[in-house]
């Protein structure tokens, strides 16, 4: 599937007069470099979720959450995710990543937090970069909006994830 | 925000733990993390940048300019004063089309252009249009998770684009959510 998207691309490029093998290797070294910005952030925050994980905080929080949770159709089991998700990206995919290996990718658990990873961002992180970047004091709405978003993106992840692949 | 993010994880532990019973020794579990980090940068190392390859090339074939091009309609009914400059309608446009493609690199400068040319329209001020484009932002526009399916086939699922359909539904609910509670807030906020 992606060998023959790969293939189309390349066809293109090659109609294009484009120089695809520099344009990939300029690719592949973004990625990398991607990768290398990742790790730092994910060694110091992996740590702090795998100890958060071993104190029995999550159940805890699930517990407590599960009334309402429960009443708006999220997983309990998401509970920390939900917290942590507008909070840090490297954070969130630690935590993501165990909750995906722990329940199994393919369940409605495993796939309701991807589902929830892949439709969300940093909430907290992008507005202060962008205000910052743009020297404006004081983000007037754009806090409670964008959690308004990051609400909508979390029931429509659990709802639509029921509805899909829920028993 | 993060200092206080890890002070509050490990205070919130050491004073749970002991309460509840550690399902594995604290300086386990901490060593257990950091081998987690490293070997999900090597379990998804491989995926992202085969995934950054294609993208670099749909990049300069033209993809996103296409994108950008077949969203400017919405983008002018958005960003009506900011559209009527040219800088900032290129970064505008810019700035959406990466993101759909998830292209990070490219977003946040031509995101963070956008933002100061739209500040300078309003001398400084957050108007309702920087705060808009930071709202679409913060929401994940983006048409391929490719760090989530990279995640999921790690973890051996047998689809790992399976999520697809329903990663879109949820982006678009969330992108309608930020609107609407940006149509709301703009009438109501000071």
């Amino acid at each position: 599937m992606l060998t023959l998207f790969a293939a189309g691309l390349l066809l293109l490029a090659l109609l294009q007069r484009q120089d695809a093998f520099t344009v990939l290797r300029e690719g592949a070294r973004r990625g990398l470099e991607t990768v290398v910005d990742l790790l730092p952030a994910l060694l110091v925050l992996f740590p702090a979720i795998s100890l958060l994980r071993t104190s029995g905080l999550p159940e805890l929080l699930g517990g407590l959450m599960e009334p309402v949770l429960g009443r708006l159709g999220i997983p309990a089991e998401t509970s920390l995710l939900l917290l942590l998700r507008p909070l840090s990206g490297s954070a969130a995919l630690g935590l993501g990543s165990e909750l995906i290996r722990q329940y199994g990718p393919d369940s409605l658990v495993g796939r309701t937090v991807s589902v929830m990873l892949g439709s969300s961002e940093t909430t907290f992180y992008v507005v202060s970069v962008y205000f910052s970047a743009a020297g404006v004091k004081g983000s007037r709405w754009a806090v409670p909006a964008a959690l308004c978003a990051d609400l909508a993106c979390f029931l429509s992840a659990s709802w639509i994830c029921r509805l899909l692949w829920g028993r | 925000m993060l200092n206080f993010l890890l002070f509050t994880i490990f205070f919130l532990c050491l004073l749970l733990g002991p309460i509840r019973g550690w399902t594995l020794s604290p300086d386990q579990a901490l060593l257990s993390g950091a081998e987690n980090a490293l070997r999900l940068c090597l379990e998804l190392g491989p995926a992202l940048c085969l995934w950054s390859m294609l993208l670099e090339l749909m990049e300069r074939i033209g993809m996103s300019a296409l994108l950008s091009r077949l969203l400017s309609p919405l983008l002018r009914r958005l960003f009506p004063r900011g559209w009527a400059h040219e800088q900032i309608r290129e970064a505008l446009s810019e700035n959406l089309g990466a993101n759909l493609l998830g292209l990070g690199n490219a977003a946040t400068p031509a995101g963070i252009r956008a933002a100061r040319g739209l500040a300078g329209l309003s001398g400084g001020r957050a108007s309702d249009e920087l705060c808009l484009l930071v709202v679409l932002n913060t929401a994940s526009l983006q048409l391929i998770p490719a760090t989530v399916a990279a995640l999921r086939a790690a973890a051996g699922s047998e689809a790992p684009f399976e999520i697809l359909p329903a990663v879109w539904i949820c982006s678009l609910c969330s992108v309608l959510a930020g609107l609407g509670a940006a149509a709301l807030c703009r009438r109501i906020w000071p």
